[in-house]
C-alpha cells in the first residue's frame, strides 16, 4: 500500500487503539475477567492469594482445555455434546488397561486418548456420511458412552493404578500447577493452529461457507471429522488430568454434561459463534477463566452457591448481546 | 495437437432432472469459448462437471486428448483445471488475501506465510487493476464486484492451463468488465490457456470468444466461431427458442 498516512497523536492514537481492541473478538471477555479479578479482591483480601489462585487455575484448566476443542467444532460449524462422557470415560480406559490387562502407565494414557479420537471418529462419520445433525449424533453418544460407563464400572469409582501413580500423576494433573501448565501450552498451541495454519483456515472456510470451501476443493468432510477427534481427545486428555489431580477415577468425572456445557458457555462467552466461521481460543480461555472467578469469587465473598447458574445465565445472554453489538461497531468501524 | 479439453457425451442428472445430456465440447490451447444459454440452461452444471465438483452419470472428459476421471475439485486443479464459480466460493469470515490463496496456502513449514500472500495478492490485484485499498479487510466488507474480482484474480493467478469462468462479469461495472476482458484477452494472447467464459451479454461475449457455444435445457444447440454469428443472431436463437416452446404449451 503507497498511502502515506500521518501519525495519529492524541485523540486520534487513542480512538485508533480502541477500534483496534473492539475489532478483537476476546475485548468484551477480557474487560469482563478484569473487572472481576479487581471486584473480588476489592471485596475480600484472600482472593489474590496462592491458594486461591491455584483453586482458581485448577478450576480453569480442564474445562477450558475442553473448551478449546469446542471452539474448533463450533469454528467448524458442528457442535458436541458427548465430550464430558469421553472426559468421564477416559481415566476408566486407563484404569481398564492398567489393572484388567497388565498395559505399562503410559502406553494405557496413550490408549486412553487413541480411543477417545476413535469416538470423534464415529461422532464426525455419523454426521458427515450420514449427514445426521451433530446436536443428534453426540446426544445419542453421549447416553451409549453413559451407559458403556456405568455397566463396565458398575459405577463405582477406583483408586488410580499404582503404576501411573509417581512422576506420571504428578506431570498430568497433580502437580500444583500442573493442570494450568497444560491447559496454557496447550492453549497457545491450539491458538497458532487456528489463526496461523492452513488446518485453522480451512475449519474456519467450512463453517463459514461450507458450498464455497468444498468449491475451493477443500475436504470439507475430513476438516470436520478431523475436529470431532480433536474434541474427543481433548476432552479425555481433561478427564485423566483430572482423575489424576483428585487422585481418584470416578464417574462423575465432568458432572456429566457439565463440563461439556460450561466449555461450550466458555466459547461463547468469549466470543466463538455458534453459526460457525468464526472464534477464538484465547477467548474460550477467558471466558472459562471468567465463569471459574464468578464461581470462585461468590464462595469466598460468602454469597451461596445457589446463584451462581444465575449469574451463569447472565453473563452467557450479555456476552452474546455484546459480542452482536461488537460486531456490528468492527464491521461499521475500524480499517 | 489435441484439444486441451474435450467433453464427449456427458450426461448429469439430478434425480429426475435431466440437467445435462449428450453433451459435447472442445476448447483448444489459446482459444476462448464463450457459453451462452437461458437461466436453468445446465451452463453451470457443465462447468461443474468439468472441474470434478460433480461426477457426470455419462460421458467422458479428456484433458490434452487423455481421458481423466476427476475425482475431486482437488484432483481436477492439478490437472491444470481452475475455476471460478458463479457463486464465487468466498469465505465471508476471511480476508481478501486469505480468500485468494484459499486451499493453495502458500506457507514456511506449517504455519502460513501470510506476509508473502498478502503481498502477492496486493500486487495481484494492483497489477489487474482492481482498487482494493487493504487485502487484510474481511471478505463480507467488500462489495459485489470488488468479490468477484478477488474470486477471478485467485483463478487467474494460479497458473492454470484451463481456465472455467462462470458469469465472471455478472457484478461488474463498465470499467471492470473491461479489465477483466483485457485480463481474458491477454490469458488468450499467452496461447497455452484454454478458457471457457459463461456470459448473459452477447456483445462482451463476442469481444473476446473465438467461438460461441448455446447450451439449451442441458443440450448443446449451437456451435460456431464467433467471426461467423453475431449479437442479432444469438438473440434472434435464444428468443426464438422461447417463443417456440411458448407456442408448444399454449395456455
Ligand atoms: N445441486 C443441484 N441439485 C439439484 N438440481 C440442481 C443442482 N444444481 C443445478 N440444478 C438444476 O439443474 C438445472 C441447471 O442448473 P444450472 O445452475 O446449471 O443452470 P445455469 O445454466 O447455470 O443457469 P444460470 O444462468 O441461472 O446460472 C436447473 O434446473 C437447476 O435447478
Ligand atoms: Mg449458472
Amino acid at each position: 500500500m503507497s498511502v502515506v498516512v500521518d501519525k495519529p497523536r492524541g485523540p486520534a492514537l487513542a480512538r485508533r487503539a480502541w477500534t483496534g481492541f473492539i475489532r478483537r473478538r476476546e475485548a468484551s471477555v477480557l474487560v469482563v475477567a478484569i473487572a472481576l479479578v479487581v471486584y473480588f479482591q476489592a471485596s475480600t483480601p484472600l482472593f489474590l492469594t496462592t491458594d486461591n489462585l491455584r483453586n482458581i487455575a485448577q478450576a480453569t484448566a480442564p474445562t477450558a482445555i475442553v473448551a478449546v476443542g469446542i471452539v474448533f467444532l463450533l469454528v467448524s460449524g458442528e457442535i458436541d455434546i458427548s465430550v464430558g462422557m469421553v472426559a468421564a470415560l477416559a481415566p476408566y480406559l486407563m484404569h481398564y488397561a492398567i489393572d484388567f490387562y497388565g498395559v505399562p502407565a503410559v502406553p494405557a494414557i496413550v490408549l486412553a486418548l487413541l480411543i477417545a479420537a476413535g469416538i470423534g471418529l464415529v461422532n464426525g462419520l455419523i454426521t458427515t456420511r450420514l449427514k445426521v445433525p451433530s446436536f443428534v449424533t453426540t446426544l445419542g453418544m453421549f447416553y451409549l458412552l453413559y451407559g458403556i460407563l456405568l455397566t463396565t464400572s458398575r459405577a463405582y469409582p477406583v483408586a488410580v493404578p499404582a503404576s501411573a501413580k509417581g512422576d506420571v500423576q504428578t506431570w498430568l494433573g497433580a502437580g500444583d500447577w500442573a493442570s494450568l501448565s497444560w491447559c496454557l501450552l496447550l492453549v497457545v498451541f491450539f491458538h497458532l493452529v487456528l489463526t496461523r495454519t492452513r488446518w485453522g483456515l480451512h475449519t474456519i472456510s467450512v463453517g463459514g461457507n461450507i458450498l464455497g470451501a468444498t468449491e475451493a476443493g477443500i475436504r470439507v468432510n475430513r476438516v470436520k471429522v478431523g475436529n470431532f477427534m480433536l474434541v474427543s481427545t481433548l476432552g479425555a486428555f481433561a478427564g485423566l488430568m483430572e482423575a489424576f489431580r483428585i487422585n481418584s477415577i470416578d464417574p462423575n468425572i465432568g458432572g456429566g454434561t457439565r463440563i461439556t456445557f460450561t466449555a461450550i458457555a466458555a466459547a461463547v462467552i468469549g466470543g466463538t459463534a455458534l453459526a460457525g466461521g468464526s472464534g477464538t481460543v484465547i477467548g474460550a480461555l477467558l471466558g472459562m477463566f471468567v465463569l471459574a472467578v464468578l464461581q470462585n469469587g461468590f464462595n469466598l465473598v460468602g454469597v451461596s452457591a445457589n446463584p451462581f447458574f444465575l449469574i451463569q445465565g447472565l453473563a452467557i445472554l450479555v456476552s452474546m448481546i455484546a459480542n452482536q453489538y461488537l460486531s456490528r461497531l468492527r464491521r461499521a468501524g475500524g480499517s | 495437437m489435441a484439444d486441451a479439453l474435450r467433453v464427449e457425451g456427458v450426461a448429469k442428472r439430478f434425480g429426475a432432472l435431466t440437467a445435462l445430456q449428450d453433451v459435447n465440447l472442445h476448447v483448444g490451447r489459446g482459444e476462448v469459448l464463450g457459453l451462452l444459454g437461458d437461466n436453468g440452461a445446465g451452463k453451470s452444471t457443465l462447468i461443474k462437471v468439468i472441474c470434478g465438483f460433480h461426477r457426470p452419470d455419462a460421458g467422458r472428459i479428456l484433458v490434452d486428448g487423455i481421458e481423466v476421471v476427476l475425482r475431486s475439485v482437488d484432483h481436477a486443479r492439478s490437472l491444470g483445471i481452475d475455476t471460478v464459480y458463479q457463486d464465487l466460493a468466498l469465505v465471508n469470515e476471511l480476508s481478501v488475501y486469505h480468500n485468494m490463496f484459499l486451499n493453495r496456502e502458500h506457507r514456511i513449514g506449517p504455519l502460513l506465510n501470510n506476509r508473502l500472500m498478502r503481498r502477492l495478492a496486493e500486487e495481484h490485484l494492483r497489477e489487474m487493476g482492481v482498487d482494493i485499498p487493504d487485502v487484510t479487510v474481511e471478505a463480507a466488507k467488500l462489495s459485489g464486484g470488488q468479490r468477484q474480482a478477488i474470486a477471478v484474480a485467485r483463478s487467474v493467478y494460479s497458473a492454470a492451463r484451463i481456465l472455467l469462468l462462470d458469469e465472471p462479469l455478472a457484478a461488474m461495472g463498465a470499467k471492470e468488465a473491461t479489465i477483466i476482458l483485457d485480463l481474458v484477452a491477454d490469458l488468450k494472447a499467452r496461447g497455452d490457456v484454454a478458457i471457457v467464459i459463461i456470459a448473459h451479454n452477447y456483445a462482451q461475449a463476442l469481444q473476446v470468444c473465438d467461438r460461441v457455444a448455446i447450451l439449451q435445457q442441458g443440450r448443446i444447440t449451437f456451435d460456431r466461431p464467433t467471426a461467423e454469428t453475431s449479437v442479432a443472431e444469438l438473440t434472434d436463437l435464444m428468443v426464438a427458442d422461447y417463443r417456440g416452446r411458448r407456442r408448444a404449451a399454449p395456455g
